[in-house]
């Protein structure tokens, strides 16, 4: 499994790329084979601000429907619109264009709270 | 086991021809209604085939026969009791006196009707310990939501509506509890599972506060475990004034064995068409019948099916703090006649013994498929068992594709990727009245693809073979839905 020691981690499997104050949030290649074929997205309109752990969308695939969390506080200041009618890049590039959610942190020292890959590596060796 | 090819059948509308026709019209003796005239615009054509009644008789016959049902063959959907209905129960619903009631008949001449509810909710009451039935609501998730929206009922009541609005479901519950409670208005809370499969009690006791309306707990649950500590969950719920929901879709472990309205649940419902040998599959019709406890009784929906002043069989409409009628009618009425048919059948001594016979065969099904599909809480289960096949995964096999290779050895799939917290989830309920012979055939069916998943996968992943289609594109279907036949393609 492709855990890239660039990006931070959740036990809820986002990932979370950490760019100045800003977050890009989506859903780990661990996260998309759990899944399964995903055949819809639903994404939080910009502007919207969420407390950390904050339900912010969905991932629906043919098995199941699934939350995403918010990793941190702050304000959505852009979303994915590609996936909208494209669901299945979730599951092609889940790190790249499958990306979910651009947020911009309340304090960009949150992310130090967040899993590393060794970290995420070891919540997916007790999976 | 091999099966049947048929070939891939044509849409009806495919054989319709011009002017065919497959009945003698008489030549009307009435005179002639404009019909444009009488109800105002028509459409030139509705695209009805047009088809002989020989052909008409093939078409439906063929498709007939590749069906899959209970009264072919081996159906251990989980969570869903796909049980045998006995022939018996059509009978009854048959009988002119009952088939030939008219909805709009009034109350004073289906006295008859109503005796027939009363005697199902008798049943009803006895088996869950309940004070109080009503089958108005016409499926599982209807009765979830019909019990939610009297529990609201009850905390405005009390002056606690606005302090009261979360409810909490396990990480195992069907999705129609979180639904169901959405629908209600209320903030839905996650109540995670031990590693015994039990609710975490100490968790539950973490978020148990004035603020929750209500707990809904499945018992046996979606792991098909018997919850040990129900009495003390229901007490810890009711210290902080909370109410407790039963979700009965697992009633068929219980039934005639142990009560809910014992163990301190508030209500429940019952899927009649489950546990009580009414018609499933196909769209039902369902009966989400609910049980409650008296201090809800003022709040259920209206008219209840009850006795008058002399015992006589009324429909009571005058409940001024009911919420109200949750359907039309009482569902369709002919489910209870054939429901108090199974029942009246089974009797006292009967009943019991369906919940011990599918706890049994359940257990069968689990001890001889351990070594290959090992449990996902290896305990005894209650009517269902829930096995794991995540160790498949490293010879690139899928639960799916197990189900997959199941149905061309002739047998309907258990359920997969339920319930979500066990990994490659293979959820299967066989039911009191399958045979030790069938079990057998079905566990070796599986013990055979557990081989081929580790020497020949392929048979897996290309799987069915055997049937009018292959492998499905589910996720093509959900994006793309295309169930309607249109002439111009």
């Amino acid at each position: 499994m492709n855990v890239p020691a660039d990006l931070k981690y959740t036990k809820s499997h986002e990932w979370i790329r950490i760019d100045g104050d800003t977050a890009i949030i989506g859903i780990t290649e661990h996260a998309q084979s759990e899944l399964g074929d995903v055949v819809f997205v639903e994404l939080p309109e910009p502007g919207r601000v969420l407390q950390a752990e904050e339900t912010l969308g969905s991932v629906e695939s043919v098995k199941t429907v699934s939350d995403l969390y918010a990793p941190m506080a702050g304000e959505v200041v852009e979303v994915n619109g590609a996936l909208t009618g494209q669901p299945e890049l979730v599951n092609s590039d889940s790190m790249g264009e499958g990306w979910m959610v651009k947020l911009k942190m309340n304090d960009a020292s949150d992310a130090d709270g967040l899993l590393d890959a060794a970290g995420y590596e070891a919540v997916l060796a007790d999976a | 086991m091999t099966t049947r090819t048929v070939p891939t059948p044509k849409p009806i509308f495919e054989k319709s021809r011009p002017g065919r026709i497959g009945c003698n019209i008489p030549v009307a003796d009435t005179p002639k209604v404009d019909l444009a005239a009488a109800v105002g615009e028509t459409r030139d054509s509705v695209a009805w085939p047009e088809i002989g009644e020989l052909d008409l008789v093939r078409h439906f016959t063929n498709l007939s026969q590749i069906n899959y049902g209970i009264d072919t063959g081996f159906y251990p959907l989980g969570s869903c009791t796909m049980k045998y209905n006995p022939r018996i129960n059509e009978q009854t619903a048959a009988l002119p006196g009952f088939a030939r009631l008219h909805p709009m008949q009034p109350e004073e001449s289906i006295p008859g009707a109503i005796e027939v509810m009363l005697g199902v909710q008798d049943f009803l009451k006895e088996i869950t310990g309940f004070d109080e039935i009503t089958m108005q609501p016409v499926a599982g998730a209807h009765g979830e939501l019909t019990c939610l929206m009297m529990i609201k009922a009850y905390h405005e009541s009390r002056g606690e509506g606005d302090q009261r609005n979360i409810v909490l479901v396990p990480d195992s519950a069907h999705g129609t509890n979180p639904a169901s409670a959405a629908r209600c208005g209320y903030k839905v809370k996650s109540v995670p599972t031990d590693a015994e499969g039990n609710t975490d009690i100490e968790a539950l006791r973490a978020v148990m506060d004035e603020t929750v309306a209500a707990f809904m707990v499945t018992n046996p649950s979606t792991l098909g475990l018997f919850e040990p500590h129900i009495k003390e969950i229901c007490d810890l719920v009711h210290e902080k004034g909370g109410q407790v929901f039963c979700d009965g879709a697992n009633m068929n472990a219980m039934v005639g064995v142990t009560r809910p309205g014992d163990h301190g649940f508030d209500c429940m419902h019952l899927n009649l068409h489950k546990t009580f040998s009414t018609p499933h599959g196909g769209g039902g019709p369902g009966c989400g019948a609910i049980g409650l406890q008296s201090h809800l009784e003022a709040f259920m929906p209206a008219p209840l099916v009850t006795r008058g002043a002399v015992g006589e069989p009324v429909l009571d409409d005058d409940r001024p703090q009911s919420i109200g009628r949750v359907s039309s009618f009482f569902g369709q009425f002919l489910m209870a006649v054939r429901a108090l048919t199974y029942l009246a059948a089974y009797g006292s001594d009967g009943l019991p013994e369906i919940a011990r016979h599918a706890v049994l065969n359940a257990n069968y099904i689990k001890a001889r498929l351990k070594d290959v599909l090992p449990p996902a809480h290896d305990r005894p289960c209650m009517h269902e068992c829930i096995l794991t096949a995540k160790e498949y995964k490293k010879y690139g096999v899928r639960a799916l594709d197990i189900s997959k290779r199941l149905i061309d050895l002739g047998f309907h799939p258990p359920t997969n990727y339920f319930p979500l917290i066990v990994p490659e989830c293979m959820m299967i309920e066989p039911t009191e009245t399958e045979s030790k012979e069938t079990l057998d055939e079905f566990c070796d069916a599986m013990i055979q693809i557990c081989t081929e998943a580790r020497e020949d996968h392929e048979l897996l992943i290309n799987a069915p073979q055997k049937q009018v289609v292959g492998r499905l594109n589910e996720a093509e279907a959900v994006k793309n839905l295309d169930v309607k036949w249109q002439a111009d393609r």
